[in-house]
């Protein structure tokens, strides 16, 4: 396993993707947190990160699955896959050193934002003015989110040889699980009777829920949960390539 | 025995692939693996590398079985396959230490310079694999395989596309490492056969319709024909030729150049040499012609 991690790693870097997605997503919500005036917390005038995180499933959305969409696609398009499958090392393997390669990949983006935190503190009246629970709440949310989105995203990949086939697959899969849901819920048959009920199964009830601060161990085995399934299923799909 | 197949079936979805076929490779053995495309080659050796799983049949490696010790063969089999996929974005070096790292290699970075000088990569070793030529990239295959030192190496169809001064060299080293080790390999080209293997098996249609050291294989077509071929330094009549007792058929392939058939080569060369003797020409050449596997093998699968 870890092999294939390091080796996903040093293809990540050594080629332009590793940089593009962490500077797309730096760039993006820089420009949103500090420059747009709409957005900016420094019009805004209050010392919270929300505008941060609410703005970042939007952007795993699209940077996740772009990142997520080779891992399998293209290594059974190339065969090298099947260079993988006759080493002495389990499905597992390649699905967990995939996995992590590609959090470790978002927490790297996910890492400098950290210094935005720290702006955020020291500008704060009086200075550390800022609610760091609910910032490092979110910041574990925000982690948890990616994993769920990579694990969606891996499993796409594992479903089709064609890359764009598992972008497109991967960003509904995600879009439907995290917001799907809500959306649902708010359909007028289950309006008022069912609709907490059904928001509980989509990402976003407990991400806005971490979002506070509030570490709630239900969220955790619930995203923790949802990775499981989607690992599991990539490893299925992977050894039905194999009959 | 170090591979050992017993009734192996395998279909994908309507079609049957491999019918029913048993055999088995002994240690230091090359056994060539023959037969049109389609013909379950690609198949056989895949499962065998536990790349696929077969419908039914028993298939171990040095002891293990391929359902239950899957880990233990994939530990003992190197396997090349046919496309020879590689990680084109990455280094020679860097796809070694990787390949080696997955492998569990003691002392990666040694065991990876001494493959690279084994399949002779030292030039190329910090290139881009997508920048090397096709003969490069098949020994960064080669070398890749080699890396765990496996016991059984399959390679399938290793020198395809190569050009005659790498084909040489893959042949000499496929010969040179399969001195300690099983190796079974496929290919179209029949000289390569009968310069590399001990054995030959060939498949058509999902069954094995021979499987015989290369020196019997004219025993599975039925003529007995032995053939000879004679170059003369004056034209000859062929009819004389003819009236030879061991001969049974004369074909004039060239104005001098004639080959003769017969069931006694031996008997043959004699008297056509007596002949020459006797009516004061002059031979050339004379040698009796190496058994025709294109022949056999056109003949067996069709």
């Amino acid at each position: 396993m870890l092999s294939i991690f390091k080796k996903e790693i040093s293809v990540f870097f050594g080629s332009l993707i590793g940089y593009i997605v962490i500077g797309v997503f730096l760039v993006f919500t820089g420009l949103v947190m500090w420059v747009f005036t709409d957005t900016s917390i420094l019009e805004y005038s209050y010392a919270t990160m929300d505008s941060l995180f609410y703005l970042a499933p939007t952007m795993f959305l699209f940077l996740i699955p772009a990142i997520t969409m080779k891992s399998f696609a293209e290594e059974s398009n190339r065969g090298t896959l099947e260079l993988l499958f006759t080493k002495p090392i389990t499905d597992n393997d390649i699905v967990l050193g995939k996995f992590f390669a590609n959090i470790a990949l978002v927490v790297f983006a996910i890492l400098p934002t950290l210094v935005y935190f720290y702006s955020i503190y020291q500008l704060g009246a009086p200075k550390g003015n800022i609610d760091s629970g609910a910032v490092f709440g979110s910041y574990i949310g925000l982690v948890f989110l990616a994993a769920v989105f990579v694990a969606i995203g891996l499993f796409s990949s594992s479903l089709t040889n064609n890359q764009v086939v598992a972008f497109v697959i991967a960003i509904f899969l995600s879009f439907f699980v995290h917001w799907g849901f809500d959306y649902i819920s708010k359909i007028p048959v289950f309006f008022g009777v069912w609709d907490d009920f059904i928001q509980r199964f989509g990402i976003d009830y407990h991400y806005r829920s971490m979002s506070r601060g509030l570490f709630d161990s239900r969220d955790v085995i619930y995203f923790i949960s949802l990775i499981v399934v989607f690992l599991l299923l990539t490893n299925f799909v992977l050894k039905q390539k194999k009959y | 025995m170090s591979v050992k197949i017993h009734n192996l079936t395998k279909t994908y979805g309507n079609q049957l692939v491999l019918d029913n076929i048993s055999f088995e490779v002994g240690k230091s053995e090359i056994l060539g693996f023959l037969g049109p495309n389609g013909a379950g080659k690609t198949t056989t050796m895949k499962i065998i590398t536990g790349s696929l799983l077969p419908d039914k049949g028993e298939v171990s490696v040095s002891g293990y079985d391929v359902f239950s010790d899957i880990q233990e063969v994939k530990k003992r089999v190197g396997y090349l396959a046919e496309h020879n996929p590689l990680y084109d974005e990455m280094y020679v070096k860097e796809f070694l230490l990787f390949i080696a790292g997955v492998y569990g290699v003691d002392k990666k970075v040694a065991k990876v310079k001494e493959m690279i000088e084994l399949t002779g990569l030292s030039q190329e070793q910090n290139k881009k694999i997508i920048q090397l030529s096709k003969g490069y990239k098949q020994r960064v295959g080669l070398a890749q395989v080699l890396l765990n030192d496996p016991e059984v190496l399959i390679l399938d169809e290793p020198t395809t596309g190569l050009d005659p001064n790498q084909l040489k060299e893959i042949r000499a080293l496929i010969k040179e490492t399969g001195k300690d080790k099983t190796v079974i390999f496929s290919t179209h080209i029949m000289q390569e056969v009968q310069a590399l293997c001990d054995r030959v098996i060939i498949l058509n249609n999902g069954k094995i319709v021979a499987d015989d050291s290369i020196d019997k294989l004219d025993g599975y077509i039925s003529s007995n024909t032995k053939s000879v071929l004679v170059q003369f330094d004056e034209i000859v009549e062929t009819g004389l030729l003819k009236m030879l007792k061991s001969v049974d058929s004369v074909t004039l392939l060239d104005s001098k150049l004639i080959k003769l058939e017969g069931n006694d080569d031996y008997l043959m060369r004699k008297e056509i040499f007596n002949f020459a003797k006797a009516n004061d020409y002059t031979i050339l050449s004379m040698y009796k012609e190496d058994i025709d596997v294109e022949n056999i093998f056109s003949k067996l699968t069709h």
